[in-house]
């Protein structure tokens, strides 16, 4: 966990330092060009990494009633025969993280007085920040639009509207930016206090949770506190959206720290467990239809057949499969013969 | 066999996570953690690569000499072969949901039976070799080289899961362990390295049909046998046709049903129903196993058991297949099958119930029906006549066994089918059955001797579960649709849940048929007398199941 935060630290500080020393456009023009270009051109090829290889088998996770006599109720969410159903299925999955609302905390009472028990729990917080933290990224990332489109388009006003709705402070206060610390902090806590959760998490785990914190940090201290002059970030991002950037003179250092940690997620996204984001899309457990006894699914590298024949069966039997009577290919005289 | 420990003692008994972390920490090959090698003739027989005598307990493994070439080979040529691999090594976010759902883990509380973790074995080779960030940070970023103790370590994990599943389930993304744990067995066989249990019944069905190895007039013998008991019990012999030719359904069913108590009474169950409903059937010797320790092996060894079944469909020049109970041969046929050797010979078309006329729909391609799904059928249009009440001394329950459930759906068809022949049926926790069912503990392969401390730990939810019902609902019997249930189930509930009995669906079928012509039934088909009737009563039974069946309707 601790190296992770120091990396962030390392990040942001080298940011800070350069920004001050007069490299601003390094970190504020060079860096997220590239980091953007990695990013396009990292999960085109991610995604064609995973095309590359087949789908040879047809094998979705069953989660409830199978298609079949008229008289039994098909689960056609769960499992889905219709492309309509796998669609709805994928839907909910993109959308509402439906597998995971499953989810369930299992505990084994070693001293119960009926002896040693399993008991099931419902689990639902992980499913509840999860959602939370995504969709308050989304509608974080949403916003962000207001930097880069002039007119500002109503619906982004919109959004910030609601996500300001409760009126605190100067400017006012962002709840999808509180809420998303909230969220980050219970899916690190998580990895720090449950001892399941802590011995399986590696640095790779660590390291984004930290660099979010970082860049919503970050954003949060220059909206808030670190004020920058946001009509000159307005111009400056705009300039790099129409790849005539203008120049950093004013610009808080802080701005290019919170720059460098995006451009820094970007580099880092498409070799990373972040792909879920793309990968869950190609899931064969999820995306595909249950169907299987009802349209053969086609294996591009199916192997020739090789078996133990009849005929060889009947040759190494014939004999025995004649005493007990058992109708034959060739009876044993004419085999012999 | 050593002494089991208490329940009690075994949950107590469950050590702590190891205070170093997961890379660091190697597997103990202590007696009863593993299960015994595959023999090398064995291996010789099936032309598996690199045949060898080894043992999981010794130091050295005896591995091939390029034994690390081999194994990266096979595993980039699984990558490219398996886009799930790709991607269900690329986007684990570890999130940890898997965790508690694996019955493995439950019941040893070591951190590597997580399936997340069980996917870290591999994953952390697959950074080394396939991701950037691997190839760069190390094992900072969990990336590890393979050595012949990571060899050992995916051995050990690779046989502590049955591909069951259940962790698939409550992914946010799918990833499935039983594709992983089937990827990693491949790659072990690679180097030549099995275990006996899978590949002794992978030989055997491969040359003799069965996984016994028994040769085909002993099967005839033993399914006469069979068809004996069912005239002690009834008054009638059912047929027995073997290898018929033109007949117009194949029937296959795992062969444990013919040689092991208490799938034999399943058996019987079949062979009553098809008599009574004179069915145009065959059985076939050289088809005899439904079954397929192939899938528990590598996918083109499922490939090559499985193909017997359409090439005795098209021989015997059937109409379709259907199938019995069985858990892994059902994922097989249902998933798997028609990819494999399809499309199906040209004498076989869309399945059809001869007794209701029902077109089975969803079967149109692999043209092979559940058992489960044709009597569910014939129940619903009143053809069978049936008497539950010989069935009320069993207050029942259902274990869903994982492959019908999470890879197929067969969840309402079964339970449809008790309810009509049982008048006392109670469903465990809801955490516990259909899609989220657990695993016996000895699937996939496991159901064997050896590590039965193991799997009475793997089984700790099911017979929880099992117990719970027990002791609130008086529950005595557990019904399962799965051979290797039926085997590994009975271990299971006399250890967690002492008092239950186990059986298949259909030998509670025909223990409620009432058969045209029968003498009055005093026992059932495991020639126990039934409680509550009296030998020299008139029988009644004729009334009951007129009544009972006008319920259903």
């Amino acid at each position: 966990m601790f190296p992770s935060l120091l990396l962030v630290l390392l990040i942001g500080a080298v940011a800070w330092a350069g920004a001050s020393a007069g490299c601003a456009a390094l970190f504020g023009v060079a860096l997220p060009y590239a980091a953007l270009a990695v990013f396009i051109a990292g999960m085109i090829w991610r995604i064609t990494y995973w095309a590359k290889s087949p789908v040879p088998f047809c094998i979705p996770t069953t989660g409830g009633q199978e298609y079949s006599l008229d008289f039994i109720k098909q689960n056609k969410i769960d499992c889905p025969s219709t492309s309509g159903g796998v669609f709805v299925r994928m839907l909910l999955e993109i959308l509402l993280f439906r597998s995971l609302f499953r989810n369930t905390s299992a505990d084994v009472l070693e001293n119960s007085p009926t002896g040693p028990r399993s008991i099931y729990y419902s689990s639902k917080w992980l499913w509840v920040f999860a959602l939370w933290f995504h969709y308050c990224f989304l509608l974080i990332f949403i916003r962000h639009f207001r930097f880069f489109m002039e007119p500002v388009p109503s619906c982004i006003t919109f959004i910030e509207s609601i996500d300001g709705i409760m009126q605190i402070g100067a400017p006012r206060l962002f709840l999808t930016g509180v809420w998303i610390l909230v969220a980050l902090c219970f899916l690190l806590g998580r990895r720090v206090f449950n001892e399941r959760l802590r011995y399986l998490s590696l640095f790779n785990d660590y390291f984004p949770l930290w660099l979010l914190i970082g860049i919503v940090g970050t954003g949060i201290c220059l909206r808030y506190f670190d004020k920058t002059e946001i009509a000159l970030v307005k111009i400056f991002i705009m300039g790099l959206a129409h790849f005539s950037p203008a120049p950093t003179t004013n610009i808080n250092a802080m701005f290019f720290v919170h720059i460098t940690l995006v451009s820094t997620l970007l580099f880092y996204f498409p070799f990373s467990k972040l792909t879920h984001m793309a990968g869950i899309f190609f899931s064969p457990t999820r995306n595909m239809s249950t169907n299987s006894r009802m349209t053969r699914h086609i294996n591009p590298w199916n192997p020739p057949k090789q078996y133990f024949t009849y005929a060889e069966y009947e040759d190494t039997y014939r004999d025995a499969m004649a005493e007990a009577g058992l109708p034959l290919e060739k009876q044993p005289d004419k085999a012999a013969g | 066999m050593a002494k089991l420990p208490t329940p009690e003692m075994l949950i107590a008994g469950r050590p702590a996570f190891p205070d170093q972390g997961w890379l660091d920490v190697k597997p103990e090959f202590t007696p009863g953690s593993f299960c015994y090698p595959a023999k090398k003739d064995t291996m010789e027989l099936l032309h598996m690569p690199h045949p060898h005598e080894w043992d999981p307990a010794a130091e050295d493994w005896n591995l091939p000499e390029n034994w690390e070439q081999i194994l990266c080979d096979a595993f980039a040529e699984r990558l490219e072969k398996h886009r799930s691999l790709k991607l269900f090594m690329d986007i684990c976010v570890r999130c940890g949901a898997c965790a508690d759902k694996c019955h493995f883990f439950l019941g040893t509380n070591d951190p590597k039976n997580m399936p997340v973790l069980r996917a870290e074995l591999l994953r952390s080779l697959y950074r080394r070799d396939h991701t950037m960030l691997g190839k760069l940070l190390g094992r900072t970023v969990g990336a590890r080289g393979w050595d012949k103790d990571v060899v050992k370590e995916l051995f050990y994990y690779a046989y502590q899961c049955t591909e069951c599943r259940r962790c698939s389930l409550f992914c946010p993304y799918g990833i499935d362990t039983a594709e992983i744990t089937m990827i990693v067995r491949e790659l072990l066989h690679e180097v030549g390295l099995g275990t006996h249990w899978i590949m002794d019944p992978v030989k055997n069905c491969s040359f003799t049909g069965n996984h016994l190895g028994i040769q085909p007039h002993s099967f005839v013998e033993i399914v006469e046998m069979l068809a004996d008991d069912c005239e002690t019990v009834t008054g009638i012999r059912p047929k027995t046709p073997f290898n018929k030719k033109n007949a117009e359904i194949l029937f296959i069913t795992p062969s444990g049903d013919v040689f092991a108590d208490p799938g034999i009474y399943t058996f019987m169950g079949y062979l009553m129903l098809f008599h009574e409903l004179d069915l145009d059937y065959t059985l076939s010797t050289y088809a005899s196993e439904g079954g397929n320790f192939g899938s528990f092996t590598s996918f083109n060894m499922a490939k090559k058991l499985n193909a017997k079944m359409y090439a005795e469909a098209e021989r015997l020049n059937v109409k379709w297949i259907l199938g019995g109970e069985c858990g892994h041969m059902w994922r097989v046929l249902n998933q798997y099958m028609d990819t494999y050797n399809g499309p199906t010979p040209a004498n076989m078309i869309q399945p059809v119930s001869p007794v209701t006329g029902t077109k089975f729909r969803n079967a149109a391609s692999t043209k092979m029906v559940h058992i489960a799904e044709f009597t569910a059928d014939l129940i619903y249009h009143n053809k069978l006549n049936l008497d539950p009440g010989r069935n009320d001394h069993i207050i029942t329950t259902f274990h869903d066994s994982c492959n019908p459930a999470r890879g197929m759906g067969l969840l309402d068809e079964p339970r449809y089918v008790l309810k009509a022949v049982c008048n006392n049926f109670v469903e465990m926790p809801e955490n516990t059955i259909r899609e989220q069912t657990f695993c016996c503990g000895a699937g996939s392969g496991l159901n064997t001797e050896e590590i039965m401390e193991l799997r009475m730990r793997a089984g700790m939810p099911r017979g929880n579960a099992l117990r719970y019902v027990q002791q609130k609902f008086n529950v005595n019997h557990m019904a399962c649709i799965c051979a290797i249930d039926r085997a590994t189930l009975t271990p299971l509930a006399g250890y967690w849940a002492p008092g239950v009995t186990v059986s298949g669906l259909h030998e509670l079928v025909a223990n409620a048929l009432v058969m045209k012509g029968e003498d009055k039934r005093v026992m059932d088909l495991r020639q126990e007398d039934l409680p509550n009737v009296d030998a020299d009563e008139p029988t009644d039974s004729e009334e009951n199941a007129s009544d009972a069946r006008g319920e259903d309707q």
